[in-house]
């Protein structure tokens, strides 16, 4: 049995649950493990001890340009990214009242990486570089934007959600085959490196351009967590709890769009990780979104992290990008997930 | 001051009329069941009294006010609704299917009072699901699983409660299971109460006042031993019968005629005398 713990003020009650707090100190612990190991590996492998007294010191130590300017953006990015991504993915999955659902159904995913190959093959000369992002994160709200209208009839139904959204995404995925089929070769693999997904280059300005997302709306989705967990139960059953629901839908799919777009906008197309951390966070923690959330971004920063490191490491001097090796744990597991669904 | 009421409520899907200018009140601290054939609307008038449904026309008034002229949280602290076969999320434990039952009590400063814990744990301890709250709720038995979906309502501590079947799926036993613990709400509670039933001869031995739903309109209302007479099963469910009494309860006993084994052959001039 879950030992519930519960504070109460005369303006303030609220429970949390001790196997979530202790799982999250876990997690959490992880996490900052993870973060180490992968600021020490590299072509230079460096030893963690130097690493945290480089880190801790103010003065800048001989390894101050590997860690603090090539690996600890990249890391942090890693981890924003992936966290992203996997929350992005819990509010949807609980939005369809669907396990199986990921920021790629409503097009989120393919909307950017249609945006971006489009960018790459006719802007890319002309427009720089640092505009990219952008042009992902355009992509992605206008395709969801247009799944979401195509999808309401009196209000928008899951279902007709998902339906659309695979529509839309097989045109989508066409369509950016299309323009890297007719552009030259190293656009070609510029677009191909992006489609895989890949933190390689992050640098602090990704970071700084990352966080603000993240520190508005994971607040807002912690705030809404009580009204995530109601509408789980069915429509019906929402509206009779006092629930609007359609308003409640669309802000959730905005937020979700949010969140999974400026995560695709720095890093590409790194699929599953929105898929995966939801459920290994379902495996941990118990079920509730104000539960779910804090753990699924951890497991998620912890997934792309990992890959990225393996990705930089494992086939030196090449550097795999990230989404190679989420989605070598991501596709499995997925269909396991189906396999014992099915059952 | 009815708790529910429709004034000359017009429903539909898309240009099909379901039903039609209707005038109905519920009564209050009483059990309603609205009965009536497949397809004749019961489930959508019940659906518009939960909000679930736009009127095309006229209004549903909830303690005297417009339904949808009130905030849905207010709504939903005088109102509780059980829709036809809930799905819970997979995992989910009875204690936190009842606990969201406390939503529209709650903010996001307050979001667990005393007063939630009081009312889910009476909510549990009602429905006699105290010993399986850390049980999920898709590893109970049907009828376990209709009562965790009824706490949950229960929770939502209001003065009413709309049902639709919710014995549907349910074995005679869980039947009478659920209905009893209804029954008794009613009684212990002063709840109002309102559902649809298939079942027309349990209808009869559960509810006060019984509203035939016939035509887009209302065939008849009143007592079940008012309302249920042979005219009535052969006008609203186009079905030949006999109503007795139940030999146990007294209430009115519904007996179709049509085919099977027949012993006895007392009964056979009369069917054909009405037939």
């Amino acid at each position: 049995m879950d030992k519930l713990l519960t504070l109460r003020t005369s303006v303030v009650s609220i429970q949390l649950n001790s196997v979530t707090l202790k799982m999250l100190g876990t997690l959490l612990i992880g996490t900052l493990a993870i973060a180490l190991m992968s600021l020490s590996a590299g072509s230079q492998w460096l030893n963690p001890i130097e690493v945290v007294k480089e880190l801790l010191l103010s003065e800048p130590g001989q390894h101050a340009f590997v860690i603090e300017t090539l690996r600890l953006p990249r890391v942090v990015t890693g981890f924003l990214v992936g966290g992203a991504l996997a929350v992005s993915g819990l509010i949807l999955q609980s939005l369809v009242r669907n396990p199986l659902a990921s920021p790629d159904i409503i097009g989120i995913t393919s909307g950017a990486s249609a945006a971006a190959v489009f960018f790459l093959s006719y802007l890319a000369e002309t427009v720089s570089a640092l505009w990219l992002p952008f042009a992902a994160i355009l992509g992605a709200a206008l395709t969801s934007l247009i799944i979401y209208l195509l999808a309401w009839r009196q209000g928008v139904t899951p279902l007709r959600l998902i339906l659309i959204g695979i529509g839309l995404v097989a045109g989508l995925g066409a369509m950016t085959t299309f323009m890297i089929v007719l552009s030259p070769i190293a656009t070609s693999m510029m677009a191909y490196v992006w489609l895989t997904g890949s933190i390689y280059g992050s640098d602090w300005q990704d970071v700084t351009a990352l966080l603000p997302w993240l520190l508005v709306l994971l607040p807002l989705s912690l705030m809404l967590s009580r009204t995530i967990n109601v509408q789980e139960l069915g429509d019906p059953v929402t509206v009779g709890l006092g629930v609007q629901v359609q308003r409640t839908r669309f802000v959730l799919l905005a937020i979700s769009v949010a969140l999974a777009g400026s995560a695709v906008a720095y890093a590409g197309a790194i699929g599953f990780v929105g898929l995966i951390a939801p459920h290994i966070a379902r495996q941990l923690v118990p079920r509730s979104f104000g539960s779910l959330a804090p753990a699924s971004l951890l497991i998620g920063g912890c997934l792309v992290v990992v890959a990225d490191t393996i990705g930089r490491t494992a086939f030196l001097p090449l550097d795999v990008p990230a989404g190679v090796f989420v989605s070598a744990v991501g596709a499995p597991f997925f269909i396991y997930l189906l396999y014992r669904q099915h059952r | 001051m009815y708790p529910l009421e429709s004034q000359s409520l017009s429903l539909g899907y898309d240009r099909q009329l379901i039903i039609d200018r209707l005038n109905l009140q519920i009564p209050e601290a009483q059990i309603t069941v609205f009965v009536g054939s497949n397809g004749c609307g019961k489930s959508t008038l019940l659906k518009s009294f939960a909000r679930l449904l736009n009127p095309q026309h006229g209004s549903v008034l909830l303690e005297g006010r417009d339904i949808h002229s009130q905030p849905t949280r207010q709504v939903a602290r005088k109102l509780a609704i059980l829709p036809q076969g809930p799905s819970a999320p997979e995992g989910l434990t009875v204690s936190q299917l009842v606990r969201q039952g406390r939503y529209p009590h709650q903010s996001w400063l307050q979001q667990w009072s005393e007063e939630d814990e009081k009312v889910v744990k009476k909510a549990l301890e009602d429905t006699d699901l105290t010993a399986l709250m850390h049980q999920s709720v898709d590893s109970l038995s049907g009828g376990q699983r209709q009562r965790a979906w009824i706490a949950m309502t229960l929770a939502q501590d209001t003065n009413t409660l709309l049902l639709d079947e919710p014995t549907t799926y349910l074995d005679l036993t869980h039947q009478i299971e659920v209905l009893d613990l209804l029954y008794d709400l009613n009684r212990r509670e002063r709840k109002t109460i309102v559902m649809v039933l298939h079942d027309l001869n349990l209808a009869c031995r559960y509810a006060h006042h019984i509203v035939a739903v016939n035509n887009k309109s209302v065939y008849a209302q009143g007592t079940p031993e008012e309302v249920v007479t042979e005219k009535t099963v052969r006008d609203v469910f186009q079905l030949g019968c006999r109503v007795i009494r139940d030999p146990l309860f007294g209430t009115p006993i519904c007996i179709p005629f049509g085919k099977g084994r027949r012993l006895t052959v007392e009964q056979e001039d009369h069917e054909e005398a009405i037939a």
